[in-house]
């Protein structure tokens, strides 16, 4: 996957200005009302919910399909896979040899397919919408997560976004050194393995450069304030009830159809 | 508590000296020497003489028993540094390692937050110190964005939120192009002249701090101190001066001797032409150059110029056949290319390092193996040459650039210096007739300066064709040949020899 699915759209939306603990808790509501039964209800009102939320986002519907088309295309192969291979009840629709696809077996393909979707996308519209550095903030101040593993992990995670850059770079010079990917398959997978290896080194340096650097800036030393408060504000009231408000739909539409069917039963 | 009130810090060595664990010798030992508050110190000494170790020491990052064993004592202000963290504040050479957070207003506020200062402040703090080394950019604007000049004021403006009474920088200037080394020379200067924060700067290049600082310190190779003094004595001595000159230190009004004459050889065949070159950092990436039009003959040398960010790296990427071009082309004549094709872009690695060699900025980038020995080796052996024929040539090389003694040592481990010196041999060793640099001069002492020009004019002396991105004007001079001048998007060749 690209570097870029990771990295935030600051557009200023709506979802933008929102606490990221409020939006972490709405995802995670969310998430759990689909994975809790695998029926094609539940998914498709909470797939519906999203879909219309999209606009919260601030990013056009190109832009995102751009960026999570290998969701979209696992989703469908997972679904197509399912119904080809789940049991075979309810009225033949398809019969080509191996082929069988009857009303059962589609449904259930159908239902595995929004489900994927439907989990995948809060983790997205979460990413696309919280700048790392809030999260660190909300989590380090709002949940008290202790400050040296918050700001390491959002540390290790710039250095992470810098890697792409790096590895492009160890590849011209091991091209100009003349251990660039010419020949067998094998040479090639060696040479891989070999800037693999050079990228890790570098990346270790580098940490160990810039912990040094964070020391000698006052890190860890003891307690320490936050420049950026965190705080919630009516936004996240309506982003935590929106998320409580799809999963509870969710679950009530699907009990109401006589789908409902849990996974732990 | 503003920042006009700063209290100045006083920093004593006593016997000091420090040996770093698993190293057999003291990396320094016998400082003894008092820094009174408020001065602005500058320190020099040979490469290895411990100038870094001591600035970490001051710093208080330089660990526990763990990292190495520490003889007589350091104290700021008659403590221990590390119970004094955050009266000093340290910048190093590197701008790309001391960045932690992703966007401006955070990174300078981030020293701050670990001292406990309460917010508000700390964001008078950050608008007052951004303004202070001049960087006018939006807080929220990427880390990432921002020149090497820009990069090297945001790591000042982000110690001096914490407001040091003590200020060291450790090479500060050594990776920038003059324009940056200006704007941070002059930064710092404003801010002692409004804090009155005690400074300790090392740096090779004498001159930049010379008329700034109102003390000089030695550091001996042997240990202790050489001189001590007002920059005038201290420098005008003429003991001092020699001992200064053969340590590699750049002393103002004296160039380092050149063991060879420039070549007055006449430019022979062309072996590399571009036409019509434009240049791009990734595929699909804008161009940054356009209609770049050289010729590069057998023995003769050219040096690209301008401003960072012109695009100057790209070209020589391009021109050394590990880029693409963007439009036009790259051609290799057939003596260049013996069979390989005319586009270097499409040579395997294993030909291209025996055409076309590529000296990186950072030299780190190109150390593939565990040992120098085998650093040297890599490229013959990649293009399958005879030990026969790669050994002596080889052995030579070593010895020219002074690595003979350091085969076995791990390439990561050398000094700045030395890496220097490696990155070029290794490119030697498979005789490439073209030779690009980037940047070869960055950061390095005056030996080592001294040592390549000598190398490179060997080179052009010997028929090959040596290309060189640089910001320095003492080395295009000395190595001669034709300049080419990188700006806004285009190129032209403005003087040729």
């Amino acid at each position: 996957m690209s570097a870029d699915l990771s990295a935030p759209v600051l557009s200023g939306a709506v979802l933008m200005r929102a606490n990221p603990l409020s939006k972490l808790f709405a995802a995670g509501i969310v998430t759990v009302a689909v994975i809790l039964s695998i029926d094609w209800v539940s998914a498709a009102v909470v797939l519906s919910g999203e879909l219309l939320l999209m606009p919260l986002l601030g990013v056009s519907p190109r832009k995102l399909l751009l960026r999570i088309w290998p969701l979209v295309a696992a989703a469908a192969i997972g679904g197509y896979g399912t119904a080809l291979l789940a049991e075979k009840t309810g009225r033949v629709l398809l019969d080509a040899g191996p082929f069988l696809f009857t009303e059962g077996s589609v449904g259930a393909g159908i239902a595995v397919a929004l489900r994927g979707l439907a989990v995948a996308l809060p983790g997205i519209f979460l990413l696309l919408s919280t700048d790392p550095t809030d999260l660190a903030d909300a989590l380090g101040q709002k949940l008290r997560l202790p400050h040296r593993f918050v700001l390491s992990a959002l540390t290790a995670m710039r250095l992470a976004g810098l890697l792409l850059d790096q590895w492009r770079m160890l590849g011209l010079a091991r091209h100009a050194r003349g251990a660039g990917p010419d020949g067998s398959p094998i040479a090639r997978v060696r040479d891989f393995l070999g800037q693999s290896f050079g990228l890790l080194v570098q990346a270790i340096r580098r940490a160990t450069r810039l912990a040094v650097a964070m020391e000698a800036r006052g890190f860890g030393a003891g307690p320490r304030t936050w420049a950026r408060e965190s705080t919630f504000s009516a936004v996240d009231l309506w982003v935590a009830t929106a998320g409580a408000a799809l999963a509870a739909a969710a679950v009530t539409a699907a009990v109401a159809a006589g789908t409902w069917n849990l996974l732990l039963t | 508590m503003t920042a006009g009130s700063t209290r100045p810090v006083a920093a004593t060595a006593e016997g000091w000296g420090w040996r770093h664990a698993g190293r057999p010798g003291f990396a320094v030992r016998g400082v003894d020497l008092h820094i009174e508050p408020g001065e602005r110190v500058l320190l020099l000494g040979a490469s290895g003489s411990g100038k870094s170790t001591l600035l970490s020491a001051l710093a208080g990052v330089l660990g526990d028993a763990e990292e190495g064993e520490q003889e007589g004592r350091i104290l700021l202000d008659g403590e221990p540094p590390a119970a004094r963290r955050g009266r000093a504040g340290l910048v190093l050479q590197d701008p790309d390692s001391q960045i932690v957070l992703a966007r401006v207003g955070d990174e300078v506020a981030f020293g701050a937050e670990n001292l406990s200062v309460p917010p508000p402040e700390i964001w008078r703090r950050v608008r007052e110190t951004l303004d202070d080394v001049g960087l006018d950019v939006p807080l929220d604007r990427s880390t990432s964005a921002l020149s090497g000049g820009q990069k090297q004021r945001l790591a000042l403006a982000a110690v001096l939120a914490m407001r040091p009474g003590l200020l060291l920088l450790d090479e500060p200037t050594a990776n920038l192009d003059p324009q940056g080394v200006t704007e941070v020379r002059d930064a710092v200067v404003r801010i002692l002249d409004r804090t009155h924060a005690t400074l300790v700067v090392v740096e090779h290049r004498v001159a930049v701090w010379a008329d700034v600082v109102d003390r000089v310190i030695v550091l001996g190779s042997g240990g202790g101190i050489l001189a001590d003094g007002p920059p005038a004595a201290v420098l005008g001595d003429p003991a001092t001066r020699s001992v200064l000159a053969a340590a590699g230190v750049w002393i103002p009004g004296w160039c380092p001797p050149l063991a060879e004459a420039p070549g007055t050889r006449t430019p022979g065949p062309e072996l590399l032409a571009a036409r019509g070159l434009s240049v791009a950092r990734t595929r699909r990436g804008p161009a940054v150059l356009k209609g770049v039009e050289l010729s590069l003959p057998e023995g003769s040398a050219l040096s690209i110029v301008g401003a960072n960010g012109s695009g100057k790296s790209t070209l020589a990427l391009t021109l050394a056949g590990l880029l693409r071009a963007r439009a036009g082309t790259v051609t290799a004549a057939d003596t260049l290319a013996r069979g390989a094709g005319a586009d270097p872009a499409r040579w395997k690695s294993a030909r291209l390092v025996q055409r076309i060699g590529s000296v990186f900025q950072d030299p780190e980038h190109q150390f593939l193996t565990g040992t120098v020995a085998q650093e040297l080796e890599f490229g013959p052996r990649s293009a399958r040459l005879p030990a026969a024929e790669y050994g002596p040539r080889i052995e030579a090389l070593a010895e020219r650039l002074r690595l003979t003694h350091l085969l076995r040592a791990n390439p990561f481990t050398l000094s700045g210096g030395e890496k220097r010196r490696l990155s070029v041999a290794t490119v030697l060793a498979t005789r490439p007739a073209v030779l690009v640099l980037d940047e070869p001069t960055f950061g390095q002492d005056a030996g080592t300066w001294a040592e390549l020009v000598g190398l490179l004019r060997g080179l052009v002396a010997e028929g090959r064709s040596v290309v060189s991105v640089t910001h320095d004007d003492d080395f295009t001079r000395a190595l001669g040949g034709g300049i080419l001048e990188v700006r806004a998007g285009s190129a032209g060749l403005t003087a040729a020899a």
